[in-house]
Parts: C-alpha cells; structure tokens; sequence
C-alpha cells in the first residue's frame, strides 16, 4: 500500500498498512504539569504518608485508631461502589450486603465454633484460619456473588436497578438469619481477642510500627489499622490503573452511550457484570477489614440498609469517577457519623427526650443536603474546578 | 475472497420498531471499494437501515457482509466483523477526551499500532490534534463529528456506515468533511454507505445511490444518474 500526499492512513484490515506514517510533531498540549502544583503534591504526600503512617496508629487511642480504620473500610467499600456506580453508571443501594458477605466469610473461616447450615449439613468454612488467608477466599467469593447478581442486573437500569440492589440489602439479614449458627444459635459470629491478635511475624517490624511495650490484644488495632492501610492501598492503586486501563474507557463508555459502546466493539453484557463483580469484591473486602474492628460479623436490617447508604452518600460527596473521592468520602462521613454520635450522647445527660434521639440523622441529611447545593461534583470534582481557576488565573494575569 | 461477492448485500429486509414496520423488504448492495448514497426523506427509514445492519435492532431478511449472514449478530461483533457505524447524532463519549475516544475506537483490536493510528487521524483532521486531550463533550458540533468519524475509522473497518455527518456542521466544514471522505476512499479503498440529506455532495463522491421512500427503495442508480434524475434533483437537490 503506497501513499502520497499529506493524508494516507491505511484503513483497511491489513495491519502492514500501518507502518511508516511520519509522526508529525506533538501541538503544544495544555501546559504541563507546573511547578506549583509539583510541589504542593510532594509536600502534602509526605504530610499524609507520615501522618497515616506513623502518627496515627502511634499516637492515637485504640478506640479512635479503630476509627481511621473504620474510616479505611468504609471508603473501600464506596471506592467498589465508585466502580460500579461512578464509572460503570450502574446505581446500587445493596452494597451492604456484599459488604456483609465478607465479614461473614472472615468471620466463620475465622471462628472454630460458629458453622453455616446448608442442605442438611454443617459447613465450618474452616477453624482458625489466619486473617489475611480469609482475604483471597472472600475476594473470590464476592466476585462470583457479585457476577452472579450483575447478569439479573442487566435486564434493569436507573431506578429499577436501584430497587432491585435494595432488595439485596433487604434480603441478606434474613438470609444469615436462616442459615448462619453463630454464638448461641445466632447469625452473629463472635471472635475472641485471640482470633484478632496480629500474627507472630508482625514482631519482626521495627518497634516504630510494632510496639513491643503492647501485649498481643493491645496491638489488635494497630495491625488492624495496618492491614487496612495496606490492603486500601493497593486497592486505590488498582482503581488508578483501572481508570486509565482500556476496560476503564469501556466502563465509561458503557455509562455514558450504550449504542455508542457497542458501536466500537464493546460486549455490554460483559462490561457490566465485570464491574458489578469487581465491585462486590471491593465491598466484601471492606467486609473482612470490618472484622478486626467490631470483632464480629453480624447483620442486621437497619445496619445492612445503613451501610449501603453510607457507601453512597461516601462516594457522591467525595466525588464519583475520580480514584481518591470515595475514599475522601469514607473519612468524613465516618468522622460526621461520629462526631454527631458525640454530641448525641452530651445531649443525653441534659435530656434524653425523643428529640435529641433524631438529631443524629437530621443533621446528617441537612448536612448532606447543603454540601451537595454546594459540590454537586463531590469534594474531588469541587477542588479540581477551583485549582483550575486558581492556576488559570495566575497564567493569565491581564483579564 | 472472489471478486464477484459484494462486500455487503442486503436482500428483502424488513425492520421495524415493535409492532411498528419502518421497513419493507428493501435490497442493496455495497461493492469492495464503493460509497453507496441512501437518500430519502425525514422518516423514510434510512437510520433505520443503517441500526438494521449493524444490529442495534431486529430485522428479517437477508444481510450479508463478505458473504457471512450478520442477521441477528450483536452490534460489538459487527463491529468486530470490520462494520464501523457513526450514529446520527455522533454518539461522542462526553467525558472522555478526545485521545481517549480514539483509542476506544480501537477497542476490538489487538495489535500495537493503535498509538500511530492515532497519530495519522490526527493529521487527517488537525483540529482533532489540537484538542487531543480536550473533553470531547465540550468540543464544537463539528469537530464532534470528526471526531466520531476517526474514531469509527480507528477500528480500521472495512466498511463505514455514516449516518447524515453533515448534521449541524457549516456548509464549508460540510464541504471540507466530504473532500477528505472522497480522499479517504480514493486512497484506501474504504467502502462506505453514507446517508445523508446534502444529496449534491453526498452523490459528487459516490459510486451509486438509492433513493428510501416510505421504507421502499423507490429509485436505484449511479451517481451520475441520480444527480441529473429530474425527481431526485427536486426533491433532494433543491433545484
Ligand atoms: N426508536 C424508535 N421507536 C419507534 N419508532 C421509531 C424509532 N426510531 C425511528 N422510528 C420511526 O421510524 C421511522 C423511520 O425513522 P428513521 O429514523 O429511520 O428515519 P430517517 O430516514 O433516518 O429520517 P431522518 O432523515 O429524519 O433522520 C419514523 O417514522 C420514525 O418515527
Ligand atoms: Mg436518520
């Protein structure tokens, strides 16, 4: 295939076509990343690194490290549900019960006592098992769990879908109900200090991470605190190359034109249950990490349903389809929800009338109201508008 | 693949939305290396043929692409069997930017010459270059469209369907569209069936038309034909 003149792109199938094309100098993009914005990264990564690192667990009181990992987890819960909802355009209020899913697999892999009563028989899921060997073994279950929910979920979209996944949140206390025998016949599954002590190799870290001067149960949350760092971590990483990635444009482009998506080659069907199983996964990790600090997996309706609206309220107030929004999101309502508890338990001592007892959520949802008035794009999306006003304007100093 | 298969053929189909006919029994054919003009119309059905034989909706009949039945195959294996389609209305993805629906376009291939491919469309239409990462759904009407076309082009098809591309675009970018079009077949060899409603242009590149009415093919010819064809020229050259 020759070619003359300014334009001969091969377009026929043949791949020798393609060769040989002068690359024609780049035009000058926007500008590139600027001094500034270099720096104030740099600074703020090595504040947050020390202070999520080290501060935190090393300075903090157990009950308010077990916070910050609270924190961790729901955000990891709302960044799986960012994949399914902020990229993907699929919206799930039952993100709960994926979230609850992996608690229970923890636990009952974890715990010698508690069993699963299926079919006539009793599944231990395993005695003592050591926590992060519950992790693969959840994420496995979650994704097939939460494939086998996303090939019903196709057939429905917008607010039906939204109805169906409630159904989930519903349906899914019951189901443990019925089929968990946790402490004392319950479907709450208990575990001891012991289950939750760090593991013996945890001592081997400099004492700066591992405190020596804590016995094995006063360490509980700090290794908790870890895990949960590290796992979040990584997880946020794989959002990062997800998000570029090419099933990353596909999930964006399913949400945003589905005519348009199968017009370039992309499988909806496929596209949609990956993310709806991928995201499951994401929330019944959250799931296990919620373990080490409740010391329990339990499920009950108003939790369940509680949950799978905190996961969203975290992800459309830090910001939907960008990788650190949720996250952003997990940390404030987790600090909200406690600091109103807070106030909450002041007011009690003055008066423990009905009204104190609905202040809670109206602040909460009065809250949740203004700051959408004023970030309709998450914190995330409302900061990046205002950093490029900021950047614009220095560039531009004569308008 | 012998010379006398037609890349696609379209015999008796008929489309329709539910119980809604639009289609009845129409027949074309588009030949390796030709651009095929469907005139007609508002509502004659041309969309309709075009969503018909990319699959996006049922249809009865016979559709043939390098004589395989397309019949009932699903719009992203079409694609994948080397049809591009470019919706009426363009179908740009709004928050990706520009690069990145390019690159979407290449979605079905596997090969590593995607980024070059970009780079040539890039010098096709240098606008698209200029604005590479800009997000697409801020871009004019027409530079949507470009990119639309490119991105359907990055698939490497060997067959566009292109649905009215002039839609909402300038007189000169209209013209300035449909030159590099015309170049864009002359030097490849794409084939292209192009509906579109400025039938002067539409036929100054094309190799045959067809003439849609009421979900009939009502007149059939060369280019040629058509642009002199009295009834044709009235109701579609405005003279
Ligand atoms: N999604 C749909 N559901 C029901 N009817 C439809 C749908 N799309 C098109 N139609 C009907 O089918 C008929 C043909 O429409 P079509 O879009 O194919 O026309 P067209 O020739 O492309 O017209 P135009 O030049 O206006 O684009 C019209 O009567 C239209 O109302
Ligand atoms: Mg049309």
């Amino acid at each position: 295939m020759s070619r003359t003149g300014e334009t001969a792109p091969g377009v026929t199938a043949r791949p020798a076509g393609a060769g040989g094309a002068a690359r024609v100098p780049r035009p000058a993009g926007p500008a590139g990343r600027n001094p500034a914005w270099l720096v104030t990264s740099l600074v703020l990564s090595v504040l947050g690194a020390y202070f999520f690192v080290y501060y935190v667990p090393q300075n903090y009181a157990p009950s308010r490290v077990d916070l910050f990992t609270e924190a961790l987890f729901v955000g990891l819960a709302a960044t799986g549900l960012n994949i399914l909802t902020g990229f993907n355009g699929q919206v799930s209020i039952g993100h709960g019960a994926f979230f609850g899913l992996g608690a229970y697999v923890t636990a009952l892999m974890m715990d010698d006592r508690a069993y699963v009563e299926f079919a006539g028989r009793e599944w231990g899921l395993g005695d003592g098992v050591p926590f992060l060997a519950t992790l693969p073994v959840v994420a496995v279950v979650c994704l097939v769990v939460g494939a086998l929910i996303g090939f019903p979920a196709l057939r429905v979209k917008g607010l039906y879908l939204a109805l169906v996944t409630l159904g989930l949140a519903v349906l899914f206390p019951d189901l443990t109900k019925r089929f968990v025998r946790g402490t004392g016949g319950t479907n709450l599954v208990g575990l001891r200090g012991a289950d939750l002590a760090p593991p013996d190799w945890y001592d081997w870290f400099p004492d700066v991470i591992a405190d020596p001067l804590d016995d094995y149960v006063g360490a509980r949350d700090q290794w908790a605190y870890y895990v949960a760092l590290v796992l979040v971590g990584l997880l946020l990483l794989a959002v990062h190359l997800i998000a570029r990635s090419r099933f990353g444009r596909a999930l964006i482009a399913v949400r945003d034109h589905e005519a348009a998506a199968e017009t370039v080659g992309i499988d909806l069907a496929r596209v949609k249950v990956s993310a709806f199983a991928l995201s499951a996964a994401y929330a019944g990790l959250a799931g296990s990490l919620s373990v080490l600090v409740a010391r329990q997996a339990n499920a009950g309706r108003v939790e369940t349903f509680q949950l799978s609206i905190e996961f969203l309220v975290a992800l459309v107030v830090g910001g939907t389809a960008t990788v650190f929004g949720p996250m952003i999101g997990g940390f404030l309502v987790v600090f909200f929800r406690d600091w109103i508890d807070q106030q909450q338990r002041l007011e009690d001592l003055f008066d423990s009338s009905a009204r104190a007892k609905l202040l809670s959520p109206a602040i909460f949802g009065i809250g949740l109201i203004v700051m959408m008035f004023f970030l309709p794009d998450g914190i995330v999306g409302g900061s990046r508008r205002a950093w490029r006003r900021v950047t614009r304007r220095r560039s531009h100093p004569i308008t | 693949m012998s010379a006398d298969v037609p890349l696609l053929r379209v015999a008796e189909l008929s489309a329709g939305y539910g119980p809604v006919q639009v289609l009845h029994g129409i027949d074309f054919t588009v030949e390796p290396g030709e651009v095929v003009v469907i005139l007609g119309a508002n509502g004659a059905g041309k969309t309709t043929t075009l969503r018909a034989v990319s699959g996006m909706i049922p249809a009865r009949g016979t559709v043939e692409f390098e004589g395989r039945s397309l019949l009932g195959t699903r719009p992203e294996k079409v694609a994948r069997a080397g049809i591009a389609h470019v919706p009426q209305g363009r179908g740009t993805l709004a928050e990706l930017t520009v690069e990145e629906n390019l690159r979407l376009g290449a979605f079905a291939r596997r090969d590593a010459q995607v980024a070059s491919d970009v780079e040539r469309w890039y010098e096709v239409f240098p606008r698209l270059g200029e604005r590479r990462d800009q997000q697409a759904g801020s871009m004019s009407g027409g530079e949507q469209q470009m990119l639309a076309i490119a991105r359907a082009l990055m698939s490497r098809p060997k067959l566009v369907l292109l649905d009215e591309p002039s839609l909402g675009l300038a007189p000169i970018v209209t013209q300035e569209l449909f030159r590099v079009l015309g170049e864009l077949n002359r030097e490849t060899g794409l084939s292209m069936l192009v509906v579109e409603q400025n039938a002067g242009l539409a036929l100054g590149i094309a190799t045959r038309g067809y003439v849609l009415e009421a979900g009939t093919i009502a007149v059939t010819g060369s280019a040629a034909d058509l642009a002199t064809n009295d009834d044709v020229r009235k109701a579609y050259l405005g003279i």
